[in-house]
């Protein structure tokens, strides 16, 4: 006797693409810092995205859900939420990867406010950038001629490492330490401030590894590495943070802090 | 709001969990290891008793649970010294299970030295 | 980033000592998990361990920089831990403080026990 090893809703997929399959129950979180998830009827097609799931109830079942969405494919940064508790892209994340059965739970990123349902303030996430001293410094002129970085250098390397970032917030929201010390910088503005420590013509070094020493500061990090966990970019924020706690130490032996 | 255990369910997560519970254990334990090792001021005959009181099921195991949290926090603070001062990339996931082996490996021993 | 009575240079300089005092605590909790092991294999007796500590300079210096280290290393980490559930200041520096001179004073009673 045989047996058909693959799941019904394969089986109506293979008729065409974009075949109705099954429902999805997901549950969207609705209100503010408080509130409590409602439970919505999805269709589940093929190819489906966690942000097709949002973008259907918001047309079809309930104009009044707020959440954030730009580009859809992974560049812009602006998706970000927590599903089934795991902060992610929801643009580049597959109902089918991530639905346990045919449910989805959606919730606002952790570590920020919450506006109204998906939607969250992150002002903080990015002040905390401006704190980290993430912005670059240079000495040249318009009369100068260009900076030459090899790209086989050191920290030309280290930079790349890093660099990819866009801002989403996914590892600031899956980080512990922002949760227990909210003035903790976190691994986003950490890791652009790890990227300028190795910009050769940056010449704020010492300002910034200032600004990022301490226990509001790359020193808070416990190498949990919940945020290279969940980096949707494959960055290692953790890797830089330790770079960074490196830095500073050598610093603040020299006195220089 | 905060993230549930689903977002913390993750290897590195653990082995955190692991080193914290052992160091706070081991910080409670320290004063009275070094109390019991004081008994041999007031002679070897004090500490050979204190051994022999000692030598009872429930205290033998609660020594082997402290062998392998003492090796566990020194071999998870290893795999933590070399995340933090050499310039990885791939191999924490290696080292992380380098660790663990390591705890057990003298956990065993201590078992295997104990009978 | 200044979280409360200490400086920032203050807490640099107190992570750096954790991972300086992890460092030789590796080291020392090898050679201790080794004797612990070799010691076992008889049983305890009070004999045999005072037999290998008493009048020795080695296991006495070995010993004294074990208990140091370890003074070190856990209030810095209570400290962390007490960070993380909102207890931080000065008041719980000087406590921690207090506790690593009281836990150098009893490690190094326990020292003199076993080596004097």
């Amino acid at each position: 006797m045989v047996f058909s090893a693959k799941p019904p809703r394969l089986r109506a997929s293979a008729v065409k693409g974009l075949t109705f399959m099954t429902t999805l129950k997901v549950k969207i979180w609705r209100g503010t810092e408080s509130g409590q998830f409602q439970t919505y009827d999805v269709p589940r097609l093929e190819s489906q995205t966690v942000l097709d799931v949002v973008t259907y109830v918001q047309r079809r079942l309930d104009p009044s859900l707020a959440y954030r969405f730009a580009c859809r494919v992974g560049v812009c940064g602006s998706c970000a939420m927590t599903v089934n508790g795991v902060s992610r892209w929801t643009c580049r994340t597959h109902v089918d990867k991530v639905a346990a059965g045919d449910t989805l739970e959606i919730a606002p990123l952790r570590n920020l406010p919450v506006i109204r349902d998906l939607a969250t303030d992150m002002t903080e996430f990015f002040d905390k950038w401006a704190k980290a001293r993430g912005r670059f410094t240079g000495a040249h002129t318009r009369k100068d001629d260009f900076a030459t970085v090899k790209p086989e250098s050191k920290e030309r390397k280290r930079v790349d490492a890093g660099i990819e970032c866009i801002g989403c917030g996914v590892c600031y929201s899956a980080c512990e330490v922002v949760t227990w010390k909210p003035d903790y910088l976190g691994p986003a503005a950490l890791n652009r401030a790890w990227t300028l420590a190795n910009d050769v013509r940056d010449v704020a070094q010492q300002e910034r590894l200032a600004a990022v020493a301490g226990d509001a500061g790359c020193h808070a990090c416990h190498t949990h590495l919940n945020c290279t966990e969940r980096c949707p970019k494959g960055i290692s924020p953790t890797a830089g943070i330790a770079g960074l706690k490196r830095l500073v130490l050598k610093a603040a032996m020299k006195g220089e802090l | 709001m905060k993230n549930d255990h689903r977002a913390r369910n993750h290897p590195a997560y653990w082995a955190f969990l692991v080193h914290r519970v052992s160091g706070v254990a081991l910080t409670l334990f320290l004063p009275l290891h070094f109390w019991a090792l004081g008994n041999a001021l007031q002679g070897e005959a004090r500490l050979e008793s204190f051994l022999r009181w000692a030598d009872q099921p429930l205290v033998k195991f609660a020594e082997w649970v402290l062998v392998l949290l003492l090796a566990a926090h020194m071999a998870g603070g290893v795999r933590l010294l070399m995340l933090e001062f050499l310039d990885w990339r791939d191999w924490q996931k290696t080292l992380l299970a380098g660790a663990a082996g390591v705890s057990i490996a003298v956990a065993l021993l201590f078992l295997l030295n104990l009978t | 980033m200044n979280s409360g009575a200490s400086s920032v240079r203050t807490q640099v300089l107190l992570w750096g000592a954790q991972r300086v005092s992890a460092a030789l605590l590796a080291l020392c909790v090898v050679v201790h998990l080794i004797t612990i092991i070799y010691a076992v294999r008889n049983g305890l007796s009070a004999a045999e361990i005072l037999g290998r500590t008493r009048g020795s300079f080695a296991w006495g210096a070995f010993y004294a920089l074990f208990v140091a280290a370890v003074a070190v290393h856990a209030p810095i980490g209570m400290r962390n831990i007490f960070a993380e559930m909102g207890l931080r200041g000065r008041g719980v520096d000087m406590l921690l403080v207090v506790l690593a001179v009281l836990l150098a004073l009893w490690g190094l009673r326990a020292v003199w026990a076993v080596v004097g």
